[in-house]
């Protein structure tokens, strides 16, 4: 039978790959964007998880709450990648030093 | 013994496409199989009886954010080759902290499943499933306990979606663009000209 283990143990293997995916793709913003994501599904298993095992809906109005966030996220990641790309003509994280302060 | 077959099926498939997010070679082959995470994610949800979270997760996740990194991946013109040069430098060190990070999950859950959680600290019992929807259910306390919560969110959307815009949009020169001001401002004696041809004559504009 399938427990409650079996989902957290999927949703560490997705949050591992997440993390592993920032250190490797160094370079490639668009990459490391993904791996958040990522790291915010496994984020969202493990609260339905528990959601439905405890039987508490709390946990899934608070992974739509995280689904919230993860798409505003991305979508004001991609568009200062997309204003970085205009300003710079390519998008390398080691050269994105513009500020300073 | 069908669900268990399709959990193992599902996770499999969501974590081998994770895999493949972060090592492909092509950022498109990445979106796509990001696309593949998150259906198989939806049917374990579907799985875990959260059909409602499924479907949206499809509809944000897929529908949004998925084709929004597609687009960008596909405008930009970057060579990605050169962006994946530093992959094999930093594989040892990604791989020991995602063991490291792993290790400590398997032994945070060990250490969580030995406890119960008293029926106390439960807030929003779910209802049966065959007397309420999980839509309904759900919907019954998003919109009476967490309705502040679910206004935030909503702020949260609008704030990212204004600051998108103002981050992404300019202004160039030598475009001729609407005057509101000008149209709305229009009499009728600064458009309309009388005139009493003759005939024969016409009418000089």
């Amino acid at each position: 039978m399938i427990g409650l283990s079996h989902y957290l143990a999927v949703a560490a293997a997705l949050f591992t790959i997440g993390v592993f995916g920032i250190f490797v793709n160094r370079k490639n913003v668009i990459v490391i964007l993904m791996s958040v994501e990522l790291i915010l599904l496994a984020v969202n298993i493990n609260l339905v998880a528990f959601s439905s095992f405890l039987g508490d809906l709390v946990g899934q109005v608070f992974a739509m709450f995280v689904l919230t966030v993860a798409a505003a996220e991305a979508a004001v990641g991609l568009a200062i990648l997309v204003v970085y790309f205009r300003n710079r003509g390519n998008i390398a994280v080691e050269d994105l030093n513009l500020m300073k302060g | 013994m069908i669900a268990v077959a399709a959990f193992y099926i599902l996770s499999a498939i969501a974590i081998a496409s994770a895999f493949m997010v972060v090592v492909a070679r092509n950022p498109v082959h990445s979106v796509l199989f990001l696309i593949l995470t998150f259906f198989t994610s939806a049917g374990l949800f579907v799985l875990l009886g959260a059909e409602f979270l499924a479907m949206l997760l499809i509809v944000v996740y897929v529908g949004a954010v998925a084709v929004l990194f597609l687009f960008v991946v596909m405008m930009l013109d970057i060579d990605f080759a050169e962006l994946k040069a530093g992959f094999f430098t930093y594989l040892p060190f990604g791989g020991l902290i995602a063991l490291i990070l792993f290790g400590q999950f398997v032994m945070v859950g060990g250490a969580w499943i030995e406890k119960s959680v008293s029926a106390e600290a439960i807030a929003a019992p779910t209802p049966a499933a065959a007397a309420v929807t999980n839509a309904e259910a759900i919907g019954r306390i998003l919109y009476t306990d967490y309705i502040f919560l679910f206004q935030s969110a909503g702020i949260i959307l609008f704030i990212a979606m204004v600051g998108a815009i103002a981050l992404t949009l300019r202004h160039r020169d030598g475009i001729r663009r609407q005057n509101v001001t000008a149209q709305v401002g229009r009499t009728r004696a600064g458009g309309v000209e009388m005139t009493d041809p003759k005939p024969g004559e016409g009418v000089v504009l």
